[in-house]
């Protein structure tokens, strides 16, 4: 009887030392975006400043992976804390189980802050059923094309396919062998836009041959790392890839000595001699859009995309990799082409 | 097709397949050990994202790959220690507290990777070592030869472990204490020591997987591992509890997953099949389990908490 008590106080011990562990790796911060004020710490404070009617707007964002994973989640959180407004950021980030974003998000809502982005296009299930229930919370929901019909609900979706032209444009430039390699982790979202507009880029601008593996999955960085194997394996000798789960191909890339092309954050951190550009999302450009419309009275029911020409998308080029002759006017001309039109992504 | 059957795409294919099988041999090797001890760990996963992040920190911060390798078997074997009180002293339900055990290696190693590190940052990788005079054969060299020294080890276990359950007096003790426990006390052998030391071996070798995967990549993200470790699980009913079957299991994993991602590469399997493709491993071996079933045996005490009353 002794013993059968103490195995209970114990695997009650482990099993909330387990549970608090794995909810403290989805950590959920609180970080004050614009002017650098020290942030609120708990939801009862955002709430009643909320109702006080102050300045300061409510934010919080639940994304998939790391807050700073040089890729999908950080590009959002930078693109908050650019925004020129007062806001009161809460991250809940790592939430890979569909359903700990949903309890996240909802609990978001409860606690009365007003605006909540949404950030993984899995998270739109949910949202079809919390949404309603905070008519006048606002969500922001992406990469999605549409609002689902929800009059409370902002989409948002990059137009991928056009900074992966003009990563094709340059990659084309650079490679030697004709051989492009390509990485991606299954083939939907921005990620299949940034793909087949990277190839489209490449093949427009040469006779190369562009390869593309998608290996199936997110967060599956052994296995991304393998799939650049293989591609050099095959001569290829210029790298891209999209996903957080890039960063072991970045590394396959850096051990042999390849260019290598970003996009979603800037990912010359990775290496700041191969990485040759990154496609950048300033989701910014279309948030102020989203929060001057909630001001205005119109919490959702509208879509936005970002893109070369409204600045939300940017191609960051490496002053560590110096371009081959006409490289980079090529490319300048690639992103002028697509502004204007005359240019044909593949989307 | 024919681009797949040439000299050096093969060669490259067998030495993936390799890389790939490492991590799932070093973990299936040390459940086993454990599994024939009567003793289940479902937190294999766990122990490898622990070990994977302490070795990668420590690698960060010294540069020492060989500091990196230790860390990640102290922290396995702390984690055994850990599991060992918890099934073996306390007799708890083993499946509950490995799944346990998984949960708290996935928070803490995110946790800690957050605090500690923030953006992934790349570190030192395992250099590839041409083993001499091996490594010149033709074509069997490149694909067999030239690993690191993780990948060597993990392979020369397989001999030894199979000798030492087979041979020593401490793998029959093991062997007993995982058929029947009972008997084995009433001849003096402790249960309690012997499963412990098996736990030991069975962690400290998850701890060294753990380490392994991160220093042949060279980067850690949270939830690195990515079920490595369940899967390593599986290949040890795959393998019929012996050194040898896991060994097979793991390679033909490995195999298998790196001739899927050549064919990607080769545009042979058609883009719209690619997710159906990357199941092919896994399926595979539920498949094996399938034919298995039946025709192999767990050992008798594997979950069952020993008691004398």
């Amino acid at each position: 009887m002794t013993s059968n008590r103490h195995l209970l106080r114990l695997l009650a011990l482990l099993f909330s030392f387990g549970l608090i562990a794995a909810a403290c790796g989805d950590s959920t911060d609180d970080t004050s975006a614009d002017a650098g004020e020290t942030a609120e710490s708990d939801a009862d404070s955002d709430s009643e400043d909320a109702d006080a009617g102050g300045d300061t707007l409510t934010m919080a964002i639940v994304a998939p992976s790391a807050s700073d994973d040089l890729a999908f989640t950080q590009s959002m959180i930078e693109s908050i804390e650019a925004l020129d407004r007062d806001i009161d950021l809460q991250v809940t980030d790592g939430t890979f189980v569909v359903d700990d974003a949903a309890a996240a998000i909802r609990g978001y809502a409860e606690d009365g802050v007003e605006v909540i982005v949404a950030h993984g296009t899995q998270f739109g299930g949910p949202l079809t059923e919390i949404a309603p229930e905070f008519p006048e919370t606002t969500f922001i929901w992406g990469t999605s094309s549409d609002t689902q019909g929800l009059e409370n609900v902002f989409a948002y979706y990059p137009a991928a396919d056009q900074g992966g032209y003009v990563n094709g444009v340059l990659a084309a430039a650079i490679s030697e062998s004709g051989k492009i390699g390509v990485v991606g982790p299954v083939e939907a979202g921005d990620a299949v836009a940034y793909i087949n507009g990277f190839a489209q880029g490449a093949m427009d601008s040469g006779d190369v041959e562009v390869a593309i593996t998608y290996t199936g999955s997110f967060s599956d960085v052994a296995l991304m790392a393998e799939a650049a194997q293989a591609h050099l394996s095959n001569d290829v000798d210029v790298l891209t890839g999209s996903s957080q789960a890039v960063v072991g191909a970045v590394g396959v890339a850096s051990e042999n000595g390849v260019p290598w092309f970003g996009t979603q954050a800037n990912q010359v951190p990775l290496d700041g001699e191969l990485v040759v550009a990154s496609q950048v999302y300033h989701w910014e450009v279309v948030l102020v859009e989203m929060l001057d419309l909630r001001d205005s009275g119109t919490l959702g029911g509208q879509a936005f995309e970002i893109t070369l020409e409204n600045g939300g998308l940017e191609i960051e080029f490496n002053d560590g990799y110096e371009l081959p002759e006409g490289a980079r006017e090529a490319a300048d001309a690639a992103i002028a082409g697509i502004i204007d039109g005359s240019v044909d992504t593949g989307a | 097709m024919r681009d797949f059957f040439t000299v050096s795409i093969l060669v490259a294919t067998i030495a993936s397949g390799i890389r790939l099988a490492t991590p799932y041999l070093l973990a299936g090797l040390g459940e086993t050990i454990g599994q024939r001890s009567g003793v289940l760990n479902l937190g294999v996963d766990g122990v490898m994202q622990l070990s994977a992040f302490f070795s990668y920190w420590a690698v960060l911060e010294t540069d020492n790959l060989w500091l990196g390798m230790v860390i990640g078997l102290v922290v396995g074997l702390v984690m055994g220690v850990i599991y060992a009180v918890v099934t073996v002293v306390l007799k708890a339900q083993q499946g509950i507290s490995g799944i346990g055990i998984f949960l708290f290696g996935l928070g803490f190693s995110d946790l800690m990777f957050r605090r500690q590190v923030g953006t992934p940052k790349p570190a030192n990788q395992l250099p590839e070592i041409p083993i001499p005079l091996l490594s010149d054969i033709p074509w069997v060299g490149e694909a067999l030869f030239e690993h690191s020294v993780v990948t060597y080890a993990a392979f020369a276990t397989v001999p030894l472990l199979a000798w030492m359950l087979r041979s020593t007096t401490f793998g029959m003790n093991i062997r007993a204490v995982g058929e029947n426990p009972q008997a084995a006390d009433s001849l003096g052998v402790s249960v309690a020591w012997n499963r412990t030391f098996a736990i030991l071996i069975g962690n400290g070798m998850a701890g060294l997987a753990g380490a392994a995967l991160v220093l042949e990549l060279g980067i850690f993200q949270p939830n690195l591992t990515n079920g490595l470790g369940f899967i390593a699980v599986a290949l040890v009913y795959f393998g019929a509890w012996r050194p040898v079957g896991i060994m097979s299991g793991a390679l033909l994993y490995g195999l298998v997953a790196a001739v899927v991602l050549q064919w990607k590469a080769q545009g042979i399997i058609p883009r719209g099949a690619s997710d159906i493709a990357a199941m092919a491993p896994a399926v595979l071996t539920i498949l094996a389990l399938i034919i298995l079933a039946g025709r192999v045996q767990a050992p008798a005490a594997l979950t069952r908490p020993f008691s004398r009353h």
